[in-house]
């Protein structure tokens, strides 16, 4: 069996799989529970000064008939006193001295806010710190959480105070709701992160509910912007890691978070740079027991490729992903139908017909029985047949032998500045 | 299902016997279900729909919580689509078709089509309006499937429209002959209401021959569509046919739908002679009214029987036994002159005869007596030959010859749908076919008027 065993900036834990900070580790009797169903870590709910909650906090979004494809929630930071947060944290790192506990900290942008709450905690023993810049409601309202990870001055600053006093890693934990999150990343990292993680949750109105006209969640009659998360925010949260693991300025460990539900999602961040990873709308929908699988999966998907730890797939997509600039305008894919295998559904038909570029077409054999056919000359290989086709194995995108040699739009556009300054050079 | 003889049953269980069997979706199931529907395009299910329903259209807006526009979509090609929810042979026909049946399993689109349109009744919902009146008049003779599928197109179409019905009430075979488990009455009295609210009157108990003249038919009305069906099963042409406890299977269940039910069987021994669906439901209508036993007896085998696979499978769920190659030869009475038992006689299948089934023929000496307490004829319909005489309509045998194209009969004034026409290798015998040659007959008649008007004009 594989060896599952991270080490996150310092921060060792018997498996990749975390508890991201929320719900699921508001207490002790959570985070106890958790572990004693295999999660390697938890980030504690967010601590800081106690709050006071709503009722009617979580939403979701079903897409046909899947439940929570997308989730929301204006819960905010801990409402439970920093004594007795700190007295199950301590409990429960005795319990468990192997797992990994993170304590999330969320105080007013203050130098000596900062500095209390840190030595507060780490007193009574945590592997490590997040600092929550990434919550985007409520708190964010107060000039904390999102307000001020969306300041890049004020991630550094805040993460330099902590880093003053702090004895244990510090994980800058990152919000999405910014135009390019390398920039808050790379402030983290100038003001001494040890680690970032990503993403926090999106903004996000999940609803109207069109009899009552209320929004959904609502309090009272009244609505308020939510945090985004679940397996719809994935490719969003993918991206942002990946923008990161391939900046060479932020040269620091990625703890991936945003959508993953079980362990493919999680070779997917891991491949894509994240040393480990931090789940939580997949627990709160389906219970603790999900990780089971997420490890038995993980690991028999190591030992079938036969890779020893999982330092073998730390950022081995890195490398892949790039800008549009630098992909290969000479390569080229068409659509194949195996008609054994198609249902004749014509689904790719319609939507090849209607929405992208008209080469699939509906033929009859000289019995008179449908059949679907790729007009290999005017199929660009956009892979919409494939998406839409219901049948595993009926519609391959193939590979075919081009013509010239690999050009990308950056080479292509070097070579005319080239031909074009040697022109202007001869006319001179 | 209650039919235990040794306990005494009430006919309070025997009537909870005849509600129907299948349970529609639930919501949530209808909605699981719609959603697996891959919105197929240019769909087979389509196709094989003889009334051509737009079944992805109208599964995708159960799944989008658009039941009412889902149930307009059954109707609107369908006048009598709640009912075929429930009687069509489904596996043969859309769900045969799915495309999923390559795959994974088919879409139950019976069911499906059940929910939209349960929801349309319990919502009271109307969903047609009458089409603005175009001055031409229809007299429609039969309130069956055939008859209110023509008239509902026809009041579309803008045509006053008056349907004369023998019975107490319309609707025909789903009103009458279609078990009540199976369709209760209500699912076809909504669907004559849904024809009714396009300002079509109906004639109930009215006989056209005996309480209006087909004369008076021929003279008031543009044009005639004649959807009367077929008549009561025919006589076996056997000893002791007219004995206490010879029922007519169309009769007997005929007085099972209106509630009507007695105590008469329990505990008694059944025999149904015949092995179409007609056979089946009196089969099971038997064992429901408390039959101890009940046995199916056919010339033929399982190989040629007309019940369709679903019927067949859910009489021998019901305990029905049967008998194959074996025939009725002398029913016997005892001496209140009831029937205590039944000789029959073996078969055996000879060659193919002209139509292609293997014809039945005795087993010389296989004579052998069966103790029965009823017998129920369920050997196919006979034809109101005297009241398509009366219309001087050319017919092969009571089958109503009419232009496949047009629905037109001998006399280029009456139109013929539905049972009717079927027979002699001409027609459909399913209840969603009579359905569409209704649509297909006032169509018909449209182009006809139309055209006439407009060559006058």
């Amino acid at each position: 069996m594989a060896d599952l065993r991270i080490n996150l900036a310092g921060i060792k834990s018997p498996n990749p799989f975390w508890l991201a900070s929320a719900p699921p580790t508001n207490s002790g009797y959570q985070v106890q529970r958790a572990f004693d169903a295999g999660w390697g870590g938890a980030v504690w709910k967010t601590l800081g000064d106690p709050i006071l909650n709503v009722s009617s906090r979580f939403a979701a979004v079903s897409f046909n008939g899947q439940k929570v494809a997308g989730f929301n929630n204006i819960e905010l930071i801990t409402d439970r006193p920093l004594e007795v947060n700190l007295k199950e944290i301590y409990e429960t790192k005795k319990r468990f001295p192997d797992h990994a506990i993170i304590a999330s900290l969320m105080v007013e942008p203050k130098q000596e806010k900062w500095h209390e709450i840190v030595k507060r905690v780490e007193d009574i023993g945590v592997d490590g710190l997040e600092l929550n810049f990434g919550c985007p409601h409520g708190m964010a309202e107060r000039g904390m959480g999102s307000a001020s990870g969306q300041v890049p001055e004020l991630v550094e600053k805040q993460t330099y105070w902590v880093k003053e006093v702090a004895q244990t890693p510090v994980i800058v934990k990152l919000t999405p709701n910014i135009t390019d999150i390398t920039v808050t990343a790379e402030a983290a990292v100038q003001g001494g992160a040890d680690a970032i993680s990503m993403i926090n949750t999106i903004n996000s109105l999940m609803g109207v509910d069109i009899d009552t006209w209320n929004t959904i969640p609502h309090v009272a009659g009244k609505g308020a912007h939510g945090g985004y998360c679940g397996p719809a925010v994935k490719p969003i949260a993918l991206n942002m890691v990946a923008e990161c693991a391939r900046n060479p300025r932020i040269n620091v460990p990625i703890s991936g978070i945003g959508g993953i539900s079980n362990w493919k999602d999680t070779v997917e961040y891991l491949l894509m740079g994240a040393t480990g990873v931090q789940i939580c709308t997949a627990a709160m929908h389906h219970g603790f027991r999900i990780v089971e699988d997420m490890i038995e999966g993980l690991s028999n998907y190591l030992d079938e490729k036969g890779i020893p730890s999982i330092d073998g797939i730390v950022g081995k997509s890195v490398q892949r992903y790039s800008d549009w600039g630098n992909l290969d305008l000479n390569y080229k894919v068409v659509a194949k139908i195996n008609n054994d295998v198609c249902i004749n559904c014509n689904k790719c038909h319609i939507a090849c017909e209607d929405t992208s570029h008209q080469c699939i077409d509906m033929l009859k054999d000289e019995n008179g029985k449908g059949y679907l056919k790729v007009n290999e000359e005017d199929c660009v290989g956009c892979n919409l047949c494939s998406i839409v086709c219901p049948v595993d194995g009926a519609i391959d995108m193939i590979e075919l032998q081009s013509e010239h040699p690999p050009m990308t739009w950056n080479e292509r556009q070097a070579a005319i500045g080239s031909v074009q300054s040697r022109q202007v050079d001869v006319g001179k | 299902m209650n039919n235990n003889s040794k306990t005494q049953l009430s006919l309070y269980d025997l009537k909870k016997n005849f509600q129907e069997v299948h349970l529609g979706l639930s919501n949530q199931e209808a909605i699981e279900e719609a959603n697996r529907c891959l919105y197929c395009y240019d769909a087979p299910c389509i196709t094989a729909c003889p009334t051509g329903i737009d079944i992805p259209s109208f599964i995708k807006k159960i799944a989008s919580g658009n039941v009412k526009g889902s149930a307009k979509t059954i109707m609107i090609s369908n006048p009598i689509g709640a009912s075929c929810a429930r009687v069509c042979p489904t596996e043969e026909l859309c769900e045969g078709a799915c495309v999923l049946n390559h795959s994974t399993k088919p879409i139950m689109i019976g069911n499906l089509q059940r929910y939209a349109t349960d929801w349309a009744m319990k919502n009271d919902q109307l969903l047609f309006k009458a089409g603005q009146k175009n001055g031409k008049t229809v007299a429609i003779v039969g309130g069956g499937p055939a008859g209110l599928s023509a008239a509902r197109e026809l009041a579309l179409l803008g045509y006053q429209v008056t349907i004369f019905e023998a019975e107490k009430e319309a609707g025909g075979l789903n009103t009458y002959g279609i078990v009540s488990f199976r369709l209760p009455q209500a699912i076809s009295f909504w669907e004559v209401d849904q024809v009714k609210s396009l300002d079509v009157e109906i004639r109930t108990n009215t006989r056209v021959g005996k309480d209006v003249s087909v004369k008076e038919l021929m003279e008031n009305y543009n044009a005639v569509v004649l959807a009367i069906g077929m008549s009561s099963v025919p006589k076996l042409g056997i000893e002791g046919e007219d004995l206490d406890g010879v029922y007519d299977a169309i009769e007997f269940v005929k007085t099972t739908k209106s509630n009507n039910i007695s105590d008469h069987l329990v505990g008694k021994r059944a025999v149904v002679i015949g092995a179409g669906n007609t056979a089946i439901d009196g089969a099971t209508c038997s064992v429901r009214l408390g039959a101890e036993n009940v046995k199916i007896l056919y010339r033929r085998t399982e190989e040629e029987m007309t019940a369709y696979d679903f019927e067949y499978e859910f009489a021998k769920q019901d305990g029905v036994e049967f008998r194959w190659l074996m025939a009725p030869k002398k029913i016997i009475g005892d001496e209140n002159g009831k029937v205590k038992a039944m000789e029959c006689i073996k078969m055996e299948l000879a060659e193919p005869n002209e139509d292609g089934r293997r014809r039945p023929v005795p087993v010389k000496g296989s004579e052998f007596t069966l103790q029965v307490d009823a017998v129920i004829k369920a050997i196919g319909q006979s034809r109101y030959i005297q009241l398509i005489d009366q219309f001087g309509l050319e017919h092969d045998g009571g089958v109503v010859k009419i232009n496949q194209e047009t629905f037109q009969t001998s006399n280029e004034k009456i139109f013929a749908c539905g049972d009717v026409i079927f027979g002699k290798g001409q027609g459909e015998a399913m209840v969603v076919s009579a359905a569409q040659q209704g649509k297909d007959t006032a169509y018909a008649i449209h182009k006809q008027l139309f055209k006439k008007t407009t060559e006058t004009a």
